[in-house]
């Protein structure tokens, strides 16, 4: 028994759900359900141990001072069950010795490459990140001569890698569209030369105005991943994403992104092969966005997300929380109703990674940024992530310059930003489905590689915890749900994010 | 057959994090992502 001395709140998280106690084993990432009895139990020793640790470290304290409420038999009972998950490794897991993600002066392979087709747009939307399209600078095209340059380079990059992949981004890609099919032609027969034989897995994120028939019929057949931008509602999307003139463009987009929709019934919601994705930034004007997935669910699409939007005046803030995290709530109850009604969908950030997730080393990793994944502006620079691209301090190289290599300083920046080596994601229990979130918006909101965006915090958190509980209810729902509680102790409350 | 505890998802990450990763899964920002990096969320290449 480790328990007098296990660090709980890092390592196991107990929290109440839409009616059920669940505990989340951090190191080891399952998942168990609790009858009230036990859940009550685990929120007082977890309550005790924070309280009183040094009486906790005591043998037999922290047991002999919790679960009083209880029966002998129920304390034994239950006490039988925690050990023999603990000795199986399924809770109270002992953490894992984790070297840092990156050894010193490791060359990281290049798996990912961002590239910037257009630094325009034909929509002008009120919270882009890359101000309409032209990331503070220029407006400009990539020529077909960067963008083979770039494909080499991310070839070149990739060393013993199998599998690269490559999302056209701008601005709008198809502003630039003739250039994107010569890439797809270019980078594949590049690919297949190489002495390994690789594949690139193309992607293209657009605001879909210009995918017509023609184009879609290419991008079946050329086995595209599609990222759509549509925000839901009507008036939610003409709102933030109004065309140059003023005028919205949700009734232009919505037919395409249904028609991708209709194509691409059963596309893989973990983002493999030809999916797609209709994807709908939030605002302060809609912290209700379950109900502008919801307007996608009911028109037929079938793979939503939903992301907030960061920096600027339109990005929620604090304040904002109670009622975004109300949505997410009330969106995994529909997530459920939909499913259980015959109308199911995906949202991407239910996808909890449970069963067939990444293993711990990726999880350490974290996006990759600077290291694994890269942006490629028009001219080719060359910048961390799609983010950094324009801010000129990030800049990482440029793909005409021979050898074109990370600057080794940034990249080493972005190596030590890892989970473990900031103190905030150390010690928190999520730490292994963020893996440390995202670097533009830490850096953004704390002036700091290492800082840690609170609300995005936030967000991660109750994201997984609605993601377990519809894992949890999926897993049920098939079983006995005589474990389920109906009441949860105030003592319970403690762990909740 | 637990009485008051009921595993439902059994996993094995610090068991297998001897394994190191093999690096074969896509990057997290380049799926639907690309504003709120996700690591946990995605599928594993293997």
């Amino acid at each position: 028994m480790i328990w007098e001395k296990y660090p709980f709140k890092k390592n196991i998280h107990l929290f109440r759900h839409g009616g059920l106690n669940l505990v989340y084993d951090v190191n080891s990432g399952s998942l168990h359900s609790l009858d009230d009895k036990a859940g009550e139990w685990l929120a007082e020793i977890i309550s005790f141990s924070e309280k009183h640790p040094q009486k906790a470290a005591r043998p037999g304290v922290l047991l002999a001072a919790t679960g009083r409420k209880l029966t002998e038999t129920e304390r034994s009972e239950i006490k039988r069950e925690f050990e023999r998950l603990e000795q199986e490794g399924a809770l109270f897991s002992a953490e894992a010795e984790l070297p840092p993600p990156y050894a010193e002066n490791e060359q990281p392979l290049l798996k990912a490459l961002c590239l910037h087709l257009a630094h325009d747009c034909n929509l002008a939307c009120r919270y882009c990140f890359a101000g309409t399209g032209a990331f503070g600078g220029k407006r400009e095209l990539m020529s077909l001569a960067t963008g083979k340059k770039a494909l080499d380079f991310a070839l070149a990059r990739s060393g013993g890698r199998a599998t690269l992949e490559v999302d056209f981004f701008g601005g709008e890609p198809l502003l630039n569209r003739t250039v994107m099919r010569s890439l797809v032609a270019y980078g594949r027969a590049a690919a297949a030369a190489t002495a390994a034989g690789k594949r690139i897995n193309f992607s293209l994120t657009t605001n879909a105005l210009g995918l017509d028939d023609e184009l879609a019929d290419w991008l079946d057949q050329e086995k595209i991943g599609l990222v759509l931008s549509i925000d839901g509602r009507p008036d939610v999307h003409d709102r933030m994403r109004p065309r140059p003139d003023g005028r919205g463009s949700y009734a232009a987009v919505l037919p395409a992104v249904l028609r991708t929709a209709r194509r691409r019934a059963g596309a893989s919601p973990y983002a493999v092969g030809a999916y797609y994705y209709a994807r709908g930034t939030y605002t302060r004007y809609n912290p209700d966005f379950d109900r502008d997935v919801l307007h996608l669910a009911d028109l037929g699409v079938e793979r939503i997300s939903a992301e907030p939007a960061v920096g600027g005046d339109l990005a929620p803030r604090l304040e904002d929380w109670p009622e975004i995290s109300a949505s997410y709530d009330r969106l995994g109850e529909a997530y459920l109703a939909y499913a259980a009604a015959g109308r199911p969908f995906n949202f991407f950030h239910f996808n909890s990674g449970l069963d067939a997730g990444p293993c711990l080393a990726k999880r350490l990793k974290g996006c990759g940024a600077g290291l694994e994944y890269a942006a490629v502006a028009p001219n080719g620079d060359i910048y961390p992530c799609h983010q950094f691209v324009g801010r000129t301090e990030w800049r990482l190289g440029n793909v005409s310059e021979e050898a074109a290599a990370p600057a080794a300083a940034i990249a080493r920046e972005f190596a030590a930003a890892h989970i473990n080596a900031k103190k905030t994601c150390r010690e928190c229990w999520c730490r292994f489905i963020c893996g440390g979130g995202c670097h533009a918006a830490n850096l953004e909101t704390t002036g700091d590689l290492r800082g840690v965006y609170d609300l995005g915090c936030l967000m991660q958190r109750k994201r997984f915890e609605v993601a377990a509980y519809i894992r949890a209810r999926e897993a049920l729902a098939a079983t006995d749900e005589s474990l389920t509680g109906a009441k949860f102790s105030s003592a319970q409350k403690t762990q909740e994010s | 057959m637990n009485k008051h505890i009921q595993t439902l998802v059994k996993g094995s990450l610090a068991a297998a994090a001897a394994q190191g990763g093999c690096g074969a899964c896509q990057a997290s920002c380049q799926s639907a992502c690309k504003t709120s990096c996700t690591v946990g969320n995605q599928v594993c290449a293997k």
